[in-house]
């Protein structure tokens, strides 16, 4: 598809791209400090991934081939239609494929095949701040980031603990990266947590309406925050996958009769379908 | 002797009105320092300067710190002020609700502070939990409420628990006792008494009860207008008034 011209390349002006690579430079250089930046009217409401959308537009070259998963989905409304946005403003190649992608926009998770280096991973971000249900001040927030006064992060865990014996957070799970700032990977499970570090892409976190962008460059440490007698454990639905068979995978619960049948599958479409097509089965596949 | 808080020619204005004015005063490990006076006299402008809430214009307070000796607390970085409020420090507020977070269990709001400081076993922390609210006299069992289930004594009571559980080793009360009804007041006054004694605690205690200071207070400091018109000895002040406002204030308890 050709590139409508009534636009820039990748809808926003070259000064705002500019405004957004140096908040993303920043970023990078102080991982997981979070980077005011002048968020932009996008078309399309706040909560949709309008960070996102920013941060994909500053870094896409026409060369790049893109890729927008929403809860591990190319097909879901949100997927595809900022895949679609970009294939008008940018005229870049789409993919679903995630080794094939050079930008991924994501949206709550993190593709099961390891991300490669060249690779950018580009979060959607609804609260970048951490300690914001625990402290309500930005000013004070912004203090106990900037003095690493991070105990207050255990309140909440300890609260987990001691009301339901574990630790019940199982999204948007605080980790503390290169041991310094204390970061909210976005609304990820946890099992995609031990994907953030140590990982060859690019990763960067764009906040549109809170106005924050962070990242993580390549190889950064990022640890998950826990307790020396309840260590993080990345959890998952103790099943198979009902379509491919996958028992590595994070899956989705699908309803799928009124009288309490249910199935499990890959969150992750690319992933299901390549080891379908690969002739993996699992018990439910038609 | 060392003093463990030297306060030297502290002064804070609001505008053109006085905070408090050159208020000086030696306070030594175990002592317990009372000041009291009407509302408006400068007394909670001087704790809070004192405990590092608000900058004030002029004059030092010096803590005799563990690790470097005595040190002004008004002129030390910011993260060192605020390291020492979370582990030699303790503040009281008046409203319980200010000095807990309402959202979290009691035994996560005694927790914070220890794992403010760096504890991260869960189990340890709980168990210092459950052991202070115990000494705080708060059942075990109450735990995991949260302290809007708890009545204003008992919040009161909890607060304290939550600022002594890493062991300071100097007290700021604001008007500890102020809104209890005189039972609870008389079982918190005791309580009170009783942990200074043991942990061997330094406390300033603002108040505008006399009682309170009668029964807690080894020293006074009388404030009028941000100034203070008498000190000494608790008895002595209380007993024998020299200055006119003091004598009003003493004469103005009702007796029962």
């Amino acid at each position: 598809m050709t590139p409508s011209s009534e636009y820039n390349f990748a809808y926003l002006d070259e000064q705002t791209k500019r405004m957004i690579r140096r908040a993303i430079l920043k970023g990078l250089a102080i991982p997981g400090y979070q980077v005011p930046f002048a968020s932009r009217e996008m078309p399309m409401p706040y909560g949709w991934g309008t960070g996102g959308v920013q941060v994909s537009a500053a870094v896409l070259t026409p060369e790049d081939r893109f890729k927008v998963i929403d809860q591990g989905a190319d097909d879901t409304t949100n997927a595809v239609s900022i895949r679609s946005f970009f294939e008008r403003t940018a005229g870049v190649a789409t993919t679903t494929i995630t080794t094939e992608a050079t930008v991924i926009q994501t949206r709550h998770r993190i593709p099961e095949v390891p991300l490669s280096e060249g690779q950018i991973l580009v979060y959607q971000v609804p609260i970048p701040e951490p300690l914001r249900f625990l402290e309500p001040r930005e000013s004070e927030t912004r203090k106990m980031h900037s003095l690493e006064e991070y105990g207050l992060m255990h309140v909440k865990l300890y609260e987990d603990i001691s009301r339901h014996g574990h630790i019940a957070t199982s999204y948007a799970y605080p980790v503390k990266v290169e041991a310094r700032y204390v970061m909210d990977p976005s609304p990820i499970p946890k099992f995609d947590n031990p994907k953030l570090g140590d990982c060859p892409a690019i990763q960067l976190f764009g906040a549109g309406r809170e106005q924050r962008i962070y990242a993580l460059p390549p190889y950064t440490q990022v640890v998950s925050l826990d307790f020396e007698d309840h260590p993080f454990e990345a959890t998952k639905a103790d099943h198979p996958c009902g379509m491919c068979g996958a028992t590595d995978s994070y899956l989705d619960e699908v309803i799928i009769d009124d009288a309490g049948g249910r199935m499990f599958v890959c969150s992750d479409t690319d992933y299901c379908e390549a080891r379908q097509t690969a002739g993996h089965r699992g018990k439910d596949a038609a | 002797m060392t003093p463990l808080l030297s306060v030297q020619g502290l002064s804070k204005h609001y505008g053109a009105h006085i905070g408090c004015a050159d208020v000086s005063f030696d306070l030594y490990p175990g002592e317990v320092m009372g000041i009291v006076g009407e509302s408006g006299s400068g007394k909670s402008t001087l704790l809070n300067c004192m405990a590092g809430h608000l900058p004030p214009d002029a004059g030092a307070v010096v803590f005799d710190t563990r690790g470097h000796g005595p040190r002004d607390t008004v002129t030390m970085s910011e993260p060192e002020r605020r390291m020492l409020s979370r582990t030699d420090w303790a503040f009281v507020h008046q409203h319980a609700r200010d000095g807990l977070r309402m959202g979290v269990s009691a035994g996560g709001n005694v927790g914070e502070r220890l794992m403010a400081v760096g504890a991260r076993h869960y189990g340890d922390i709980r168990g210092k939990a459950v052991d202070w609210l115990d000494r705080v006299e708060i059942d075990a069992g109450r735990v995991d409420d949260r302290p809007t289930t708890f009545s204003g004594g008992m919040q009161q009571r909890l607060q304290i628990a939550r600022n002594l559980v890493t062991g300071p080793r100097l007290v700021f009360m604001d008007e500890p006792t102020g809104g209890l009804d005189v039972s609870v007041q008389a079982r918190l006054l005791d309580l009170l008494r009783g942990l200074v004694r043991d942990m061997g605690l330094s406390a300033i205690i603002v108040t505008h009860d006399l009682a309170v200071v009668r029964l807690l207070a080894d020293r006074l400091m009388v404030m009028k207008d941000g100034h203070v018109v008498e000190a000494g000895l608790t008895d002595q002040v209380l007993d024998d008034p020299q200055h006119a406002y003091t004598q009003l204030l003493v004469s103005s308890v009702l007796q029962v």
